[in-house]
């Protein structure tokens, strides 16, 4: 019966193999500057994972966004006129794939999101060729709220950055946390000292600290918040505690609780297996941008293996079915191609002297997002 | 709004303005004696704060950590002037933009061909770590009580030295006349370089200083540059008294106004516009004091009248 099995799906792959030719892959990201980090996991997961299927079929061309969307947008241009590409993958800020999606899909083409999920994208502005493989982004600060609740917070006190990603955090916070607010507080983006915020969360009543400072801005924030002596519990989502990032924060981070959709300590075979050949492909743990390449990767993998690109309704049908073994273990596309995942809280801990994190619990089960009402494909 | 908060806050625009000021006082001496504007000087902020990460991870010391820094920033910082910035000064300052703007992109890659693109650690000593209770039941972090005086420190170290030696009568001379000094028989490259290398320094201190407290990462330089350039606008260019008097006003007014616009303004709005608008204002709060300063003091407050 395994056998049989093995076989027909070695004669499907033969079939898909020979019926597709070549599926060509753009992947934009950010390779310099101050966001790299995001963008070279992103790449490496999904580099991993394409190496690890052994298909030669796949062809990858990756260019460098440098964190700008009018050089996102010029390089999506080149990639589907001069490059020809069929799918197209990568963007790490909200921003750019804003820039750069609408008109990636209106050209027929398909993207695959392995981390900025806008609320646009995923409501009214939803197409039936973008797909979100990482998260809605409200979704880990919703998560943050249903934590707050549970651990018996009452009144929290609220920080994230002046911008778009920034209100969509706040907003998605207070969707679920019940408490009262003690302030809510918007930053400048790329600031770096949070003294004055610091001092005002001292003065009020709060009795818990919401924070969405993506990169070094909260390698920043934490280490001075510990410094402080104010000593509220602080929660927030992985984005200020992803592998890349703790070491730079040291013991401040220890013990603070975050919300993610993805940790190493996930128990499924995939998971296990993505860990330990990242680690022997890298020589560093992954973070959960590094698992968001490599979902993003197998996924594409899986609709190739199932269709050919060229039929869209078929290839686009494979991705639907979302038919691959995804390192957080459940995973399916809801009607609005944006997860349905399970999201856990997760606490910073030091293993062998590195600070990594631990799960701690579940924070929303099998959760979809506030917008997929909103699309209409 | 309390006198506790009130103080903290005080503090917080000080020790802000200070290390603005560890930035400002090389951009001033290298524009006011050298006629250069330079870009890259973040860079060397930059430069200070990952030798100071390096040094610290693999010494433990937070004292040899900084002196690293600094001899990091003031060697390159050297060899910057050596071999490119040299070439420039008798060029106008559009080529001196471009110039010093490549060497920022070649130092932030650079930066990340020998370091990695993830941020790096790097801790206050423990001795100075957790806060301080100051009189009337005010809670400080040590940490940033000593970067006050630090800075103070060197600021008056800094007058000193220009005022009194030989060197700084020298740095004073090459600002009014470098055609005259030269004449005079100082050597007015060594002199150059000199100024160079003791800006590079500063700038590499106060990376290293503020790195221990923020995130050290490439491009890390950049934000603080520009604010140190509203300030030596403000200060009038050259002055090292300016630079100081700037700094402390920048710093004052960006953490104050921060606080307090948004509190005025719920005055007469309701809280939620009154924290949009205020937020907006406050963010542009520093831009608005240089232009005053520029409409009432043209070359800025301690400049040259021309």
């Amino acid at each position: 019966m395994k056998i049989a099995k093995l076989a027909l799906a070695a004669g499907l792959a033969l079939v898909a193999g020979m019926a597709s030719a070549e599926v060509k892959v753009g992947m934009i990201t950010t390779l310099s500057g101050g966001g790299a980090g995001l963008g070279i996991d992103v790449r490496d997961g999904f580099m991993l994972a394409v190496k690890q299927s052994g298909r030669d079929d796949i062809k990858v061309v990756i260019e460098d966004d440098q964190r700008k969307p009018d050089i996102a947008v010029q390089l999506a241009d080149k990639m589907i006129q001069s490059e020809k590409v069929d799918v197209l993958t990568g963007i790490i800020w909200s921003n750019l794939a804003m820039a750069v999606v609408p008109s990636v899909t209106a050209q027929g083409k398909f993207y695959l999101s392995p981390n900025a999920g806008p609320s646009a994208l995923a409501g009214k502005g939803c197409h039936d060729n973008y797909f979100n493989v990482a998260w809605q982004n409200d979704n880990l600060h919703e998560a943050a709220g249903a934590y707050a609740n549970s651990a018996g917070y009452k009144k929290s006190f609220l920080l994230a950055p002046n911008y778009p990603a920034g209100k969509d955090a706040l907003t998605g916070y207070k969707r679920f946390f019940e408490g009262e607010l003690a302030s809510e507080v918007y930053t400048e983006l790329g600031q770096t000292d949070y003294a004055s915020e610091i001092a005002q969360i001292r003065a009020s009543d709060a009795d818990s600290v919401f924070f969405f400072l993506p990169g070094g801005m909260g390698i920043s924030f934490l280490k001075q918040y510990a410094d402080s002596g104010v000593g509220l519990p602080v929660v927030g989502p992985a984005f200020s505690f992803d592998q890349g990032i703790l070491q730079a924060v040291g013991a401040a981070a220890l013990g603070v609780v975050n919300t993610s959709q993805w940790n190493k300590d996930i128990d499924n075979p995939a998971n296990a297996a993505f860990v330990e050949s990242f680690q022997a492909e890298y020589g560093r743990l992954p973070s959960l941008y590094a698992s968001q390449g490599f979902d993003t990767a197998n996924l594409l993998i899986s609709a190739v293996e199932s269709a050919d690109v060229s039929d869209a309704d078929a290839f686009r049908a494979a991705l639907e079915a979302a038919n691959f073994d995804s390192v957080r273990g459940d995973f399916a596309f809801g009607p609005n191609h944006h997860p349905i995942q399970t999201i856990y809280a997760r606490e910073v801990v030091e293993e062998n002297g590195v600070f990594t994190n631990k799960i701690i619990g579940v924070a929303l089960e099998n959760h979809s997002d506030a917008y997929a009402g909103e699309c209409k494909m | 709004m309390t006198t506790v908060l009130l103080v903290e806050q005080i503090l917080n625009g000080l020790q802000f303005g200070i290390m603005l000021f560890l930035m400002a006082a090389g951009l001033t001496l290298v524009f006011g004696v050298m006629g250069l504007i330079n870009l890259a000087h973040g860079s060397l902020y930059m430069i200070g704060a990952f030798a100071a990460a390096a040094v610290a991870a693999a010494t433990g010391s937070f004292v040899l950590a900084l002196a690293g820094a600094m001899a990091a920033a003031a060697m390159v910082g050297a060899l910057v002037e050596y071999t490119v910035i040299r070439r420039l000064y008798a060029r106008d300052h559009l080529d001196q933009v471009l110039a010093t703007f490549a060497l920022i992109l070649i130092f932030s890659e650079g930066t990340r061909w020998i370091f990695g693109s993830f941020p790096l650690f790097l801790d206050i000593p423990s001795a100075l770590a957790g806060p301080i209770t100051l009189p009337g039941g005010i809670e400080y972090p040590r940490y940033r009580l000593v970067l006050i005086v630090i800075g103070l420190a060197i600021a008056a170290g800094l007058a000193l030295f220009i005022s009194r030696t030989r060197v700084g009568i020298q740095i004073r001379a090459g600002e009014n006349d470098r055609e005259m000094i030269a004449a005079l028989g100082v050597d007015i490259s060594r002199l150059y370089t000199l100024v160079f290398a003791l800006g590079a320094a500063l700038a590499g201190l106060a990376g290293a200083l503020v790195g221990a407290i923020q995130s050290v990462q490439i491009g890390m330089g950049e934000p603080i540059l520009i604010l140190a350039f509203v300030v030596i606008v403000i200060g009038g260019i050259g002055s090292i008294r300016g630079a100081l008097v700037g700094s402390l006003l920048v710093g004052l007014t960006d953490t104050l106004g921060g606080i307090f616009l948004p509190e005025a303004f719920k005055l007469f709005m309701e809280p939620a516009a009154a924290t949009t608008v205020g937020s907006s204002l406050a963010s542009m709060a520093i831009y608005i004091l240089m232009a005053g300063v520029l409409i009432w003091r043209p070359t800025g407050l301690f400049g040259a009248r021309a």
